[in-house]
């Protein structure tokens, strides 16, 4: 089997150009760039399948200068598969406008705050130190 | 009868489709949805006896044999199945409970029951698919209901998890798309039966890299370190019941895909090495980011995925135990995670709250709660008699048979991985199940400073007034009516007879794996040899056309 060229530098280049768009902050333009990975990566089934032909149905065609169609139904799944995610994607982005008024993705809140209180090396306000005694009751002792 | 196999698809599928036609009628789209999941676990159980009889059974839909579409069950799939199936009922019943007794519901039910049965539908095809596309679109059916679910209502928090859970999912998909197209390039075919024929006939690089790629899409999916820092992102804020199937089964289908394709694809290809590199890191730094949480879900969900490295690590050993211990630990794993996060539903439901500084003394309110805290919990930490000791157990047994000083280190890696979680656990067993209450605290500070409060004897004003702040920071305290009606409702009937039902019951069934051990274990071991011989290719492709 020979590869396209062109199409496989095609498929390159439009990844490469999704994977930038995906490094933004934006939810708009990191969709933008799923769209171009995404169709970037439908090409590639294209170099997959080999080389373009005849319709694949018998009796129009030769059998041997028939397209491979199996490659071609993978690429229908996935640009339906694309289009819906796209549609979601960009309702979160509107929902997300419509919350902070900017559809920026935000970093975990949480994870910074216990990063803080790392960095400060303090515990957190309901830390308790237990001392059991023998006489049976703990003695709840704060810092 | 070998329909069988469609059925656990088709069922919820449909049930999804008739649930979303019922929006205005929630007790019909309930019977609905609880009607066709418990279909879905008698035809998992059928399928696991049937497949424990007579061996893998295939079904090549519309008969287009050999270039259509195959489902196929193992014994692995159809365990994988039935426990899924358990748990996917169990949430839901948890989740009517929680629905029925809400005054402002959490999760609008006219989408949810379409969205829960439609990731079930995706789960059972993921499990049940032959060849690599049509996992992908097992795939992308839970993940789809899955986008749904975790952003249920479109609150700030949600939209915000969601967005990063979304794009981490979408990049994996794509990635997904190019390992297939590669193989497809190289192999002319995307049957896994097929494939585990051809496969082989390749050079070695070119294999590496197909096998590679896979292993990092099904990582992402599985949550394997580095690419796990989206799960604890991304899970907390979800309603509980979402949460809990969540983390019970859409990591485990990435690990169910990883043993697929290593021991069908790829059995001669040697990464165990780095398995075993990414399942140590993988413990070890999800172990070390849940002991410093002091949030419920965010803390469980880091156990999960340092938990995920366990089943790694049986995959990375690459032995006949290994494997078997990875099955039994994949079944304890899914139970187990879900009931915690069920558990957590019910702690917050019951204080309010799932910071542990806004809990305390729950074993004085809630006794029976702190019992279905405890087990799972120790469960989850490896106390011997229970199934998470069996299951470590066999994976340590499987490490020292490989011997290499790499399996010992990950071996010890795993020991106080386990302990790790023990302290967790114990740490939100200390802090919310024990000590005094949010409103004993309050109110020991609302007295006047020096005399303190019965059930407070020796705690110091300062300290009660810094942990009341702490408290009504964290939400204990209520904004407006809505949250005013369901503090009320809350208060009247602190823990609803069906969540609590739901809960006991999936509590029951964690015990039941600990209980029927020794079947079990000795069915994951049939299990695994199925995956070493060709019974799976052989169920696929009957005749020498391969």
């Amino acid at each position: 089997m020979s590869a396209n060229l062109t199409l496989a530098i095609l498929a390159g280049t439009l990844v490469a150009c999704g994977v930038y768009l995906l490094l933004e902050r934006s939810l708009t333009r990191i969709l933008l760039g799923v769209m171009l990975a995404s169709n970037g990566v439908n090409l590639l089934f294209l170099v997959a399948s080999g080389g373009s032909g005849g319709p694949p149905i018998i009796g129009d065609a030769p059998e041997d200068q028939m397209a491979d169609a199996l490659p071609e139904a993978m690429v229908l799944t996935a640009i339906v598969i694309t289009l819906a995610t796209a549609a979601f994607v960009l309702t979160m982005a509107y929902r997300s406008f419509q919350l902070h008024g900017n559809d920026e993705v935000a970093d975990d809140l949480e994870d910074a705050r216990i990063r803080e209180l790392a960095a400060l090396d303090e515990a957190s306000e309901s830390y308790e130190e237990t001392v059991f005694t023998d006489a049976g009751e703990d003695a709840v002792v704060s810092e | 009868m070998i329909n069988l196999l469609t059925l656990p698809v088709l069922l919820p599928l449909l049930g999804a489709a008739l649930a979303l036609a019922l929006p205005k009628k929630p007790r019909l789209q309930r019977s609905v949805s609880i009607l066709s999941l418990t279909a879905v676990l008698v035809v998992a159980a059928i399928l696991m006896f049937r497949t424990d009889a007579d061996g893998a059974i295939a079904f090549w839909v519309g008969g287009w044999n050999p270039l259509g579409i195959a489902l196929v069950a193992d014994r692995l799939s159809s365990l994988m199945l039935l426990v899924a199936s358990v748990v996917a009922l169990s949430v839901l019943l948890f989740a009517q409970g929680q629905d029925e007794d809400e005054v402002r519901r959490e999760t609008p039910v006219s989408i949810f029951h379409p969205a829960f049965l439609l990731l079930i539908a995706g789960v059972a095809n993921a499990f049940l698919a032959g060849d690599l596309f049509n996992l992908f679109v097992g795939f992308e059916i839970l993940l789809f209901a899955s986008y749904v679910l975790l952003t249920l209502g479109g609150t700030a928090d949600r939209i915000r998890a969601g967005t990063t859970y979304i794009v981490v999912s979408l990049l994996s998909s794509a990635l997904f798309l190019t390992a297939i197209a590669a193989i497809y390039g190289a192999t002319g075919t995307v049957n896994l039966a097929m494939l585990s024929v051809r496969l082989s006939d390749l050079t070695g690089p070119v294999q590496l890299l197909l096998q590679l790629m896979l292993l990092v899409v099904f990582g992402i999916k599985a949550a394997v370190f580095p690419m796990s820092a989206w799960l604890p992102d991304s899970y907390p804020t979800a309603p509980a019941p979402v949460t809990a199937v969540f983390a019970g089964l859409l990591t485990k289908v990435g690990v169910y895909a990883i043993i697929r394709t290593q021991t069908l694809l790829f059995p001669e290809s040697d990464l165990s090495g780095l398995l075993l590199v990414a399942s140590l890191l993988t413990m070890l730094i999800g172990i070390l980011g849940a002991v410093a949480q002091v949030e419920i879900k965010r803390m469980l969900s880091f156990t999960l995925v340092s938990h995920l490295g366990y089943m790694v690590m049986g995959i990375g050993l690459a032995n006949h135990a290994g494997m078997a211990a990875t099955i039994y630990y994949t079944a304890h794993h899914i139970t187990i995670q879900a009931v915690l996060f069920l558990v957590a539903g019910l702690i917050e439901r019951h204080g309010g709250t799932t910071h542990l500084d806004g809990l305390g003394g729950l074993m004085k309110t809630a006794p029976f709660l702190a019992v279905l805290f405890l087990v799972p919990a120790f469960n989850l930490g490896g106390i011997p008699p229970l199934s998470g000791f069996i299951g470590k157990l066999g994976l340590l047994v499987a490490g020292a048979q490989v011997g290499t000083p790499l399996a010992w280190v990950v071996m010890v890696g795993g020991v106080a991985t386990s302990l790790l979680t023990l302290m967790a656990m114990v740490k939100v067993w200390n802090r919310a199940f024990w000590g005094v209450t949010p409103q004993e605290r309050a109110e020991a500070k609302a007295g006047s400073g020096n005399a303190p409060a019965e059930g407070a004897p020796s705690e110091g004003a300062d300290a009660l007034h810094a942990r009341a702040v702490a408290a009504s920071s964290m939400g204990v305290v209520v904004e407006d009516e809505a949250d005013l009606a369901d503090e009320i409702e809350r208060r009247k009937n602190p823990m609803p007879p069906l969540m609590a039902a739901a809960t006991t019951g999936l509590v029951l069934f964690s015990l039941a794996l600990t209980v029927v051990a020794g079947p079990l274990m000795s069915y994951a071991d049939r299990a695994a040899s199925h995956l070493e011989d060709d019974s799976y290719v052989s169920a696929v492709l009957p005749e020498g056309d391969r």
